[in-house]
């Protein structure tokens, strides 16, 4: 077969696993600050690698899409470094704040300007608002067959094949392409990067396509805002927790004792 | 006709808790909007499960019955859901925050021009304009929203424990059959075969052993196996072995263990934690747990600040001392 056209929709997102003592929630701006680095979301670095060994077998490209305000280069290089061709960034200040909706229109836009691809991976959701929704959304707006929780994706005669983890265990399924498959953690983690190569990467000029509304339609008032009403930080989760000191086998008669109360 | 509608689950036949938590919900939200809450059963033979439903003092009961609607088929699913709702036009529609729930209502939502709000912890009507105002933790659970959305029908996913489970009237809830509009056409997604793996329900453990990214080899989960056994000797219940994300990402457990935000949500009556530093999102699924016990060799690791019992040691001195201590 032809290599398969490959598009992976990957979002940035403060780092999810910031302790939460880095967190700060301001009621009154209801706004979210999270005192960490930005990274691709954990996901969508599991789509990433899915495309990769897709490539591996049967050659390709591989196209990432970012959409945001404002989206970093130099944290989606890594994209570029771990084995992706293409890097296209979906800017505008009207690309703040959207609603799952708006994100899937979006990207539904940038992906029928690229024209060619054969199949579309997102994470099964985003890290920071863990909605779960924008892959199958997208793949109801291209009205292309939509699988969601892959746990391993190949591409085999034209067709997709995809394990799902389900409930029982896990469901073989298979859809013509072009298809959107979205990705769960069991694919496996995105290759590990070495530091040299995404230093080098970002001294390489590298032309980055950057698309905006007006490049994708200019349809402004198709975008619609989250309507936050309020923000608060969650309930208090902190118990009095006894710290049992001592020798290990005093440690161990004492949590033996603590066990056994349980009754 | 305007109406709250939410999707019935089942399994085996069997009523799903989550369902008797919409029920609850829905009902409560038709009560302070004067208008009536209904269900609808998805399948090819629904009427044993629809008399069920119908007894839980619900306005109606749909079922929404077609061969192509046995078993879980996302497409037909969805499809059929569309139909019914461009009949019956709800204001409202409820899914649990599962499996099947996150699946279809993005893509319900989408093909109704409405906007979704998923996992939802909390469910309010704005008293101003009916609007359905929803709360959601984001950011893991590190913050709280609420939100609202424009566009009908008004759709969210519900987290389980959101609403205490509905319970059973007397009058019995009026039937109403419906044959959706579908066809083979529908199905993009073929499915070749389902693999039954052992699934555990961890929800179901009076005491849950979990083990994370601390535990260095894979046979140290022997230890825990172990210590399970020895407490469940020790104190007759059922005790069961659990595990953060990283012991699955490793593929020393499968994904029925995890326990946490994209795993299982649980409160037994004891919760082990051993090598686990308490990130938020697993947190969110023990939280509830009556008893919290860490060990860990980290003095200011988070799952401290959460537990009731920290033990600051290695596990592989502690386990082996403490399970000589039970058994003796
Ligand atoms: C969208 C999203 C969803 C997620 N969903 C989940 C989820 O459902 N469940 C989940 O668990 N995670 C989830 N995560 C991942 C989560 O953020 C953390 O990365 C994960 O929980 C960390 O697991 P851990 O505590 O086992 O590992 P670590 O954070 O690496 O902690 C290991 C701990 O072991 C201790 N330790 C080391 N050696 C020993 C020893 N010999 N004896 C005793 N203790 C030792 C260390 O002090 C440390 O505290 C999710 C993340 C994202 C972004
Ligand atoms: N701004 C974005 N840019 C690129 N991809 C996105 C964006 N938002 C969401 N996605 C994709 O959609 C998936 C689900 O996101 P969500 O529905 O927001 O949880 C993510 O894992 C990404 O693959």
């Amino acid at each position: 077969m032809k290599e398969p056209q490959i598009i992976v929709c990957a979002k940035q997102i403060p780092d999810p696993e910031a302790p939460f003592s880095n967190v700060t929630v301001n009621v009154e701006k209801k706004q979210v600050l999270v005192d960490a680095p930005d990274v691709i979301s954990p996901y969508d670095e599991n789509a990433l690698e899915a495309a990769i060994r897709i490539k591996e077998e049967l050659g390709g490209k591989i196209t990432v899409l970012s959409m945001g305000r404002k989206v970093s280069d130099t944290v989606l290089r890594k994209t570029i470094a771990a084995g992706a061709d293409a890097l296209i960034l979906l800017e505008d200040p009207l690309f703040e704040g959207l609603e799952s909706n708006s994100v899937a229109y979006v990207l539904s836009c940038a992906i029928k300007k690229i024209v060619a691809y054969d199949l579309v991976l997102t994470g099964r959701q985003a890290g920071d608002w863990d909605s779960g929704q924008v892959g199958l959304i997208l793949a109801e707006m291209l009205d292309i067959p939509c699988i969601s929780m892959a746990r391993s994706i190949k591409i085999h005669d034209g067709a997709v094949v995809v394990e799902k983890t389900v409930p029982v265990g896990y469901e073989v399924v298979e859809a013509g392409l072009p298809a959107l498959v979205t990705v769960s953690n069991e694919v496996g983690e995105l290759r590990y990067v070495a530091r040299s190569k995404m230093l080098g990467l970002l001294r390489r000029p590298m032309p980055i396509p950057k698309w905006g509304l007006k490049d994708l339609g200019d349809n402004a008032e198709r975008l619609k805002k989250v309507q936050l009403m309020e923000l608060a930080p969650p309930a208090d989760m902190g118990r009095a927790c006894t710290i049992i000191e001592g020798s290990t086998d005093e440690q161990a008669a004492r949590l033996a004792a603590v066990l056994k109360e349980l009754r | 006709m305007s109406e709250i509608l939410l999707l019935v689950e089942s399994k085996d036949g069997v009523l799903d808790k989550k369902t008797l938590e919409l029920i609850r919900g829905a009902s409560g939200l038709g009560k302070e909007l004067g208008i009536g809450a209904s269900a609808v059963v998805v399948g090819n033979q629904t009427a044993q499960l629809a008399e069920e439903v119908a007894s839980f003092g619900l306005a109606k009961v749909y079922k929404l019955e077609h061969p192509l609607l046995e078993g879980f088929k996302p497409d037909a699913w969805v499809g059929a859901l569309e139909w019914l709702c461009k009949q019956i036009a709800p204001r409202i529609v409820l899914m649990s925050h599962s499996f099947v729930g996150k699946e279809v209502a993005p893509r319900l939502a989408c093909r109704l021009n409405t906007e979704l709000t998923t996992d939802c912890l909390a469910l309010k009507i704005d008293p101003n304009d009916g609007a359905l105002v929803r709360t959601k933790p984001i950011y893991g659970g590190n913050a709280i929203a609420a939100l609202r959305c424009e566009g009908l029908p008004q759709m969210v996913t519900v987290r389980k424990n959101a609403f205490e489970p509905a319970e059973q009237v007397t009058a019995k809830s009026d039937i109403f059959d419906m044959a959706p509009a579908i066809d083979e056409s529908i199905l993009r997604v073929k499915s070749i075969k389902t693999v039954p793996e052992q699934v555990v329900e961890l929800d179901k453990a009076n005491v849950v052993i979990s083990g994370g990214r601390g535990i260095v080899d894979k046979d140290d989960f022997q230890m825990l196996t172990d210590l399970a056994a020895a407490i469940s000797k020790a104190l007759g219940n059922v005790v069961m072995i659990g595990c953060s994300r990283p012991v699955v990402d490793k593929c020393w457990m499968t994904s029925d263990r995890q326990v946490g935000l994209t795993g299982t949500i649980i409160a037994p009556d004891a919760y082990v934690a051993v090598g686990i530093s308490g990130a938020i999102q697993h947190l969110v699924g023990m939280i509830r747990s009556k008893k919290i016990v860490a060990i860990n060799t980290d003095p200011s690791c988070n799952m401290f600040k959460v537990a009731d019992y920290g033990v600051v040691a290695d596990y592989k001195d502690l386990i082996p001392a403490l399970l000589k201590k039970l058994e003796g």
